[in-house]
């Protein structure tokens, strides 16, 4: 395996689109996947009209601070917007309103299993508008729609630090999971309201310990699931190894994951010459914070999902794993919450509930207000079926020995095939029943 | 004419029905079907029955407490948005453009019931100093129609010399309302920076533009002002500071202190120019004005740093204009807007920014300084409006760098955000206007026309006229 | 300062999208050049360790609440009203390579 020679060197990239009411420089709606028709959404700021003028959104940038807090960053006190100049039919302005060198945060923390990822900076930006490349009336046209364009948008910048596909998958896992128990965002990796690029490069074995970096970097776009992000860096450092190997230096370029040939393919930039010609927006006043405001913003975050899971293993002796998979839906963090206590005050064992509802045994409607009621009865039914079982399951199973004398001589015989004949039979009487049950019971009774 | 009037006479002489709103735009209408043929002030004329119309409902809902700009006609500059009216910036590029919203201050101003009856022709993008460089094409100076009215703004100062309106709102970047009022014989202030709303002005360069009045004396801007004054929640520049009470200060006769720094009467000035400064720094004298002589030696660099900052914003905000939601192709833009947009983009590349946009705000801060020292010293800085007199025709076109020369004096109070007024002072030899400015500190615009008050109640310059209008 | 060659000049003109033919942009190279060369006096002034000066106005946090304004809002048809060609409520552009 050529990747044997070379390290990982790789930084990602996350978009994140907020889920505010209002876009992040004019009121207009902010729901551009629940638009019904193109183009509804907009207002001379958005479409960036002549003489219109932009005004920042104040919840978007608390927002962000938020965000920033969440990954341990810290927050600049003082922070302005840029505008980044490029051309291209869905930026309306022929500049997006950014930020360049004062970002809202900067040096942040996230830990994965797989190591730590140090962030770098945390921006506001505004979102683009969408393309849609159709054909009409035989022409090969792209269609433009502007509901998207101005939406607030958070840009996460790690450092180099991610080593793996399994750590870079992990991250972003873990930036979701983050992302979503703030409530700022859907984070929908499939609509796009969470985008991710990952930059790759190799590093061979002798360079790193010389501290030699790569003199190259691969922009993978276009990577909308968590597993695309894996593979496509697989995919990326075995390609680059084997140029790499052939004394190539791989070009610096942008590609794409394409997931039905399972590679990545160069895209074509979108400006052929990058230069971005930032400068302070003259529009936009700059924001200064105070240290208690920043700190404010620190008190009032929800807990964090790490947060949660240990809590639910300390205050309610649930299983770690069960713990991370439910605290992952954190739509129903509250819920739970409430359902643990009440099972905890009723004296209900809660880490079997929480096994319970993991494993489906226990489904729950968690939109109804009577949702406690429901799992803790779902799950007396379901444990008192379970012990009362044992006294049915005896006389059930003796009255089938009664009524087959000549299964029990076959048993005997070591037959053991006719204990399926003995479940079947139970079956019939019981309706469904656990298999190893009746087995054991059989086992038992018949030795 | 009744348009002699000043703004305030014609707000009583309607309250008295001494005459109409219906009789002045009446003589606004036979002005511009007399003159605009040849001076080519207005791109857009609202229909006269349109017009009218509004006027007759003036005079049917006039009210003793109406504004006193309630029932005159005005124009605009064709830089600000009006709903359902074309709006063109004097560019090609927008020449169907049809707004779908409102500038806030068209809405200030239909809010006080003053009547909209044109859109005023002028540099396309507020490119020049001249009014030259317009798609639809020159505007012609009304006292001399073979030379340019001056710019970018020239459309609107040409109107109210030539009465085709009241008054009139005109843009500011470096020059562009006191420039044209230089020489067309009107007075125009650049307000301080986010005295007025800048939604829905068409930028040039986002933190020089300014939105300002323009008419023939300085009441007439401070009563024009006071409508258009105040802070906007679609402009994040907007200033909170409360609005002066400005006909309350313009009585005031307060001594002050006139700064007059020698840089500015140097060299390279013509010097009827001079001449006209030195006869204003008397009258003032003469009213008991204390007079200053100071140094300002950055004022020099003024047009140089405009040249490296003006063009950098310009060319961000141009790039807007792609012909995919709005206007036509960037192929349509003149070769002054290829030009400065060119410069603009070089000052921001890669490899040049810190040589060029950057050095420039930081000289920038220099001239904040410079003019903070000023202002210690005296109150109000008086100097000329431009170096030399309104140009033969095609004298500044392709000559980028005397274009560039003929905002010497008006480029350095955009950078640093300060207003300042310029009044008729005088006249050449051959019988063209001159003009002088008067400079004060961040919102300081009710001693500008305190001072102006009083220079223009001495003087007769403001009430002169060009020939044949009458 | 470096000259403003016909080659730089296309090279500016290419980033600030401006179509432009090779006469023009021989006829522009000389003018850039005199102008920038003109404002290149402003680096005469001393501005070593001077702070820059973006905006004069001394606001800062002058933000907008989250609050959606429907009145300022337009319909679909308002919206594609200047535009030179639209499809089904959309913009419509050149076709832009697919990637």
């Amino acid at each position: 395996m050529e990747t044997q020679n070379y390290n990982l060197i790789c930084g990602i990239e996350i978009h994140v689109e907020l889920r505010t009411a209002s876009k992040m420089f004019c009121g207009c709606v902010n729901d551009p996947f629940g638009a019904q028709k193109p183009n509804i959404y907009t207002c001379p700021v958005c479409l960036g009209m002549p003489g219109a003028l932009p005004v920042a959104n104040k919840k978007a940038i608390e927002w962000t601070i938020r965000i920033g807090h969440a990954l341990g960053c810290e927050i600049n006190l003082f922070s302005k917007f840029d505008r980044k100049h490029y051309f291209y039919p869905d930026l309306p302005k022929g500049y997006q309103i950014s930020q360049y060198d004062q970002p809202l945060c900067v040096n942040g923390l996230v830990k994965t299993e797989f190591g730590d990822v140090r962030i770098t900076r945390i921006h506001l930006e505004e979102d683009t508008g969408k393309l849609v490349h159709q054909e009409v009336n035989g022409e090969k046209v792209s269609l433009v729609d502007f509901n998207r364009s101005s939406v607030p948008l958070v840009e996460i910048v790690t450092e180099p630090d991610i080593h793996s596909p399994q750590q870079a998958k992990a991250y972003a896992k873990k930036i979701h999971q983050i992302i979503r128990a703030l409530h700022v965002s859907d984070a929908d990796m499939e609509k796009g309201s969470m985008r991710l690029e990952a930059n790759i490069s190799m590093q061979g074995i002798g360079d790193r310990e010389q501290g030699i970096l790569p003199q190259y970097k691969v922009e993978v776009k276009n990577l909308n699931s968590f597993r695309f992000v894996e593979k496509a860096i697989q995919y990326e450092m075995k390609r680059q190894a084997e140029l790499l190997e052939k004394n190539e230096t791989p070009k610096q370029e942008t590609r794409g994951w394409n997931e039905a040939k399972q590679h990545t393919f160069p895209q074509r930039s979108k400006e052929s010459a990058e230069d971005y010609r930032y400068f302070p927006d003259p529009d936009l006043p700059p924001m200064r914070f105070t240290r208690e405001y920043v700190e404010q913003l620190k008190k009032d975050l929800p807990e964090l999902p790490e947060a949660t899971i240990e809590r639910w293993q300390k205050e309610f002796g649930i299983k770690e794993n069960d713990a991370k998979i439910l605290a992952d839906d954190i739509e129903h963090k509250t819920v739970l919450d409430v359902l643990w206590s009440t099972a905890k005050d009723r004296h209900v064992d809660t880490a079997k509930l929480a096994s319970l509802l993991v494993n489906k045994k226990i489904i729950v409607d968690f939109g109804i207000s009577t949702y406690i009621e429901e799992a803790l009865t779902a799950m007396e039914v379901l444990s008192s079926t379970m012990t009362i079982a044992n006294d049915v399951l005896i006389a059930a199973i003796n009255e089938v020995i009664a009524a087959n004398p000549k299964a029990v001589v076959d048993y005997k015989a070591r037959k053991t095939a006719v204990i399926g004949f003995f479940i079947g039979a139970v079956s019939k009487k019981l309706g469904k029943v656990d298999s190893n049950q009746v087995r054991n019971a059989v086992q038992e009774m018949l030795r | 004419m009744l348009l002699d009037l000043s703004l305030s006479e014609l707000a009583k002489g309607l309250r008295e029905h001494r005459f109409s709103s219906v009789d002045l735009v009446n003589e606004c209408y036979d002005q511009i079907e007399k003159l605009n043929g040849t001076l080519n002030a207005l791109i857009t004329i609202i229909p006269k029955e349109e017009a009218l119309a509004s006027a007759q409902k003036a005079d049917k809902e006039l009210t003793p407490d109406a504004s006193p700009l309630f029932g005159l006609p005005y124009v605009l500059k064709d830089s600000y948005v009006t709903k359902g009216i074309k709006t063109t910036a004097a560019s090609n590029v927008l020449k169907d453009f049809i707004p779908q919203f409102d500038a806030t201050v068209y809405t200030k101003l239909q809010q006080s019931g003053a009547i909209l009856i044109g859109k005023a022709n002028m540099d396309a993008w507020g490119h020049g100093a001249s009014a030259e460089n317009s798609d639809f094409g020159p505007v012609k100076n009304p006292w001399d129609d073979t030379r340019v009215s001056g710019g970018s703004t020239g459309g609107c100062a040409v109107a109210i010399a030539t009465r085709m309106c009241a008054f009139a709102i005109g843009e500011d970047t470096g020059g562009s309302i006191r420039n044209p009022s230089a020489w067309c014989g009107t007075t125009g202030l650049k307000v301080t920076y986010g005295r007025v709303s800048r939604f829905g002005c068409i930028a040039y360069a986002s933190s020089f533009d300014t939105v300002g009045p323009m008419a023939k004396l300085a009441e007439d801007c401070a009563i024009v002002l006071q409508a258009i004054a105040g802070v906007d929640p679609f402009d994040a520049s907007s200033s909170p500071q409360p609005v002066e009470i400005y006909n309350d200060q313009l009585k005031s006769r307060k001594k002050l202190r006139i700064g007059i720094a020698k840089e500015t009467l140097q060299e390279g000035v013509d010097t009827e120019i001079v001449t006209a400064v030195e006869l204003a720094k008397e009258t003032f004298k003469s009213m008991g004005h204390e007079i200053i002589e100071l140094s300002m030696p950055l004022l020099d660099f003024g047009v140089a740093v405009y040249y490296q900052i003006a063009p950098s914003e310009t060319s961000s905000n141009l790039a807007r204009y792609d012909g995919v939601r709005f206007g036509g192709g960037r192929d349509l833009f003149t070769d002054e807007n290829k030009r400065r947009i060119m410069i603009g983009t070089y000052a921001l590349s890669t490899g040049y920014a810190d040589k060029f946009y950057h050095n420039a705000q930081k000289a920038r801060t220099l001239f904040i300084k410079e003019y903070e020292k000023a202002f210690s010293k005296c109150d109000v800085l008086l100097l000329p409006v431009t170096p030399f007199h309104a140009p033969r025709l095609g004298e500044l076109i392709n000559e980028p760098l005397k274009n560039a020369l003929a905002d010497r004096f008006t480029t350095t109070q955009n950078p640093v955000g300060i207003p300042s007024l310029a009044l008729p002072a005088g006249f050449s030899s051959e019988g063209l206007p001159i003009g002088v400015q008067l400079t004060g500190p961040m919102f300081s615009e009710h001693i500008l026309f305190q001072l102006a008050q009083q220079f223009q109640e001495k003087t007769d310059y403001h009430q002169r006229k060009p020939k044949g209008i009458e | 300062m470096q000259t403003v060659t016909a080659d730089i000049t296309a090279h500016i003109a290419h980033l600030a999208n401006l179509p432009l033919t090779p006469d023009q942009i021989e006829k522009y190279a000389p003018q850039l050049n005199s102008v920038l060369e003109y404002t290149q006096q402003a680096s005469m002034l001393s501005t070593d360790g001077v702070a820059e000066t973006s905006q004069v106005t001394g606001l800062e946090n002058i933000l907008r609440e989250d609050v959606v304004e429907r009145s300022r809002m337009f319909t679909q048809e308002e919206a594609l009203s200047n535009a030179h060609r639209t499809h089904n409520g959309y913009f419509v552009v050149p076709a832009l390579l697919q990637e």
